[in-house]
């Protein structure tokens, strides 16, 4: 099992209003940046890197990152940044980008450097996720919804090409042209860092990553919709010829651990309670019909059962219907939020696994309204007890990670002694 | 408009490579009419009035309604070029045009590529310039409903605002709606409803009768565009009508029709 750590890094400003059920709520691309304080964010950025940095020391393999643009909710704009200052001050933890939103930028030759400059710093330890990214980020970089798949898909055939091929060659492609491709810096892992794939809507993603032999890391998604989207994947793999596992397939969901039942409770609870986060359900805030259905993004009819995309939003002025609003009673009722002492966590964590059978797993915690202190009791008591009893649990049920059998292959994969000279 | 029978029909016509939804009434001398980005509304009141005395041509351009999309498509020229061969390949030459927002811009780019197919041509408060004041409102960041409602100074006073905006549209309505966003994504995405190059290669017009109809409170393209149009068409005219939106032809729809049909009779 691999285990990995989470927080969506929100601007938490009490000044802002934003805060709160009861807050201001926040509707996508609607909010004016004059509300940021570049000061107080300066201490959030550095909170959120040292709290990585204590989630490598309590034993988690992973440090997720993600990136959106353009709003309150997530501060990585520029997670590569991040990613880069974990590669130098981390020393063995996986640093999992989940992931670059490649169909939004114009020059992929860019990321082709950055990433094989952070895999060589971090001495191996990058795994770089692709996203396709929502309406925000099409907006906010201004690229093409209607290209968005075509885009993904030439920029991941490029990304891997420039990785993997002794340059210089051309590329002459239907969205990107290069007359001169041979970046000097080249990824420290070979052939390249393990591709992952992570989403909740589009079928034709999950599809393609399991066509591709990619794994794919489902959201945040309810457990029974969740299991038959990881089914799709299983068959889709059996139809390309290959027998997929849980190593194939991970899930990233809410958890957090606390001294007390009560303390738990009430620092739980705050998960829906911070600036809106469209994807933090209870506390989507208000949300925007036209960037949800922005023309062309993803295929109108090939939705996966995770997300159905409500008719009513497309035309009216309606939202999505069915996974918004959800509240942290009912959340917890499903097991999509797990709150608790390690004592009480640990049995639900167990029934998520048993269910869905994912290699992977992630801790999505210390967002909403939780502090910094919130955040490190959570991480410590997750180290001391939660994260050595879950690997029990996975050994029992067998679900190895991508790192012990080889997602593409089926094979178990020798482990390697750390590479963590600096 | 109450009439006793349909003076018009719809057909899927082979043209330049693809099936094209054509729609097809009246009698007279051939009007084509070039649909705005929300698609080809339904034969609405003007187009009653028109087929008078004019063959109203109204085809779906490639991806919209039920034409198929040509997918080498990706930018508004290649539309116009494309288009070119619809008009060969349905007989039409020398023939008078009139295109509406996203449609006036298309009919824009083929008379500049091909001045003489067209005999005279009318734009109606047509993208294409990005205007010198204001901006054109993004049709991308809100929903069709609320595009449709931004482009009507007074939806009281316009009696068809309910038709091609109803308070509840649909399945079929919303879809077509979607099915014309992405296209018009497409077309126009970036830069945003706009050519840079158009008004110089607008000056080639220099013999095609043309004639810019604008709505003075036009909240989807800025007057002040049309004046950019107006001065790189020699000979043009710019006629701005008071207190009206951006479909002169659905909420002013008399004085639009006295303006239209002078020009064409002229």
């Amino acid at each position: 099992m691999f285990i990995g750590y989470f927080t969506e890094r929100p601007y938490q400003d009490e000044r802002t209003g934003f805060f709160g059920a009861t807050g201001t709520p926040i509707m996508d691309l609607t909010v004016s940046n004059e509300a940021f304080d570049p000061i107080l964010a300066a201490g959030l950025y550095n909170r959120y890197l040292d709290e990585k940095i204590y989630a490598e020391e309590m034993g988690f393999d992973g440090l997720m990152l993600n990136e959106h643009h353009n709003t309150a909710f997530c501060m990585g704009g520029a997670m590569n940044v991040e990613a880069s200052i974990l590669a130098r001050i981390t020393k063995r933890a996986k640093i999992v980008l989940l992931g670059n939103i490649i169909p939004i930028w114009d020059d992929p030759l860019w990321l082709v450097e950055q990433l094989s400059m952070i895999d060589m710093i971090s001495h191996g330890r990058l795994v770089s996720g692709w996203v396709r990214g929502t309406g925000r980020e099409s907006v906010s970089h201004n690229i093409e919804p209607h290209y968005n798949w075509e885009r993904f898909q030439e920029a991941h055939e490029f990304i891997v090409k420039a990785w993997t091929t002794p340059g210089p060659f051309r590329w002459e492609g239907k969205h990107y042209n290069y007359r001169h491709v041979n970046p000097w810096a080249k990824p420290y892992q070979k052939p390249h860092p393990p591709i992952w794939l992570p989403g909740v809507v589009s079928r034709d993603s999950l599809m393609w990553a399991a066509e591709k032999r990619i794994p794919y890391i489902m959201l945040a998604t309810e457990m029974d919709p969740t299991k038959q989207a990881f089914q799709l994947y299983h068959d889709t793999a059996a139809e390309h010829g290959y027998e997929s596992g849980p190593q194939n397939l991970g899930y990233l969901w809410k958890v957090h651990v606390d001294e007390t039942e009560e303390l738990a409770e009430a620092t739980g609870r705050k998960y829906v309670q911070g600036p809106s986060n469209p994807f933090l359900a209870g506390n989507e805030g208000t949300v925007n019909p036209a960037l949800v259905n922005l023309p062309g993004l993803t295929s109108r009819r090939r939705v996966l059962p995770t997300q159905a995309v409500a008719t009513a939003a497309r035309g009216g002025g309606g939202g999505v219907a069915g996974v918004l609003g959800r509240p942290y009673e009912q959340q917890i009722a499903d097991h999509t939020i797990i709150c608790g002492t390690p004592k009480t966590v640990i049995p639900k964590i167990r029934h998520v696994l048993e269910y869905i059978r994912p290699g992977s797993i992630f801790f999505w915690d210390g967002d909403g309204a939780m502090t910094h202190d919130d955040a490190m009791r959570s991480l410590r008591l997750m180290g001391e007890e939660v994260i050595p009893a879950v690997r029990e649990i996975a050994k029992e049920l067998e679900l190895p990670g991508p790192f012990e059998v080889d997602p593409a292959t089926g094979k178990s994969i020798d482990p390697t002694p750390d590479e963590t000279s600096q | 408009m109450a009439t006793s029978a349909q003076t018009w029909s719809e057909e899927i016509v082979e043209a330049a490579g693809g099936a094209v939804q054509l729609v097809k009434g009246g009698s007279g001398e051939p009007l084509l009419i070039l649909h705005d980005e929300l698609g080809h509304p339904g034969w609405l009141n003007y187009h009653q009035a028109l087929a008078q005395d004019n063959t109203l041509y109204i085809p779906s351009h490639s991806g919209f309604g039920e034409t198929v999309r040509q997918e080498w498509i990706m930018n508004m020229r290649d539309l116009a070029g494309w288009y070119l061969e619809v008009l060969d390949d349905l007989g039409l030459d020398r023939v008078n045009v009139m295109g509406m927002s996203l449609g006036g811009w298309l009919a824009a780019e083929m008379a500049s590529m091909s001045p003489q197919t067209f005999k005279k041509m009318i734009l109606v408060g047509p993208a294409g310039i990005r205007p010198p004041t204001g901006e054109i409102y993004d049709m991308f960041l809100v929903v069709a409903k609320e595009f449709i409602s931004k482009g009507i100074l007074d939806q009281d006073a316009t009696s068809e605002f309910s038709t091609i905006c109803p308070d509840e549209p649909t399945p079929e309505l919303v879809e077509r709606w979607e099915v014309a966003r992405e296209e018009a994504s497409r077309l126009s995405w970036r830069p945003y409803m706009h050519y840079p190059g158009l008004p110089h290669l607008l000056h080639r017009l220099k013999t095609l009768p043309t004639l810019v109809v604008w709505g003075k409170e036009d909240a989807i393209v800025p007057l002040s565009a049309g004046q950019v149009y107006q001065e790189n068409i020699k000979g043009s005219r710019l006629a701005v009508i008071d207190n009206c939106g951006h479909h002169p032809e659905i909420e002013k729809t008399e004085e639009f029709l006295q303006l239209v049909k002078e020009f064409l009779a002229a």
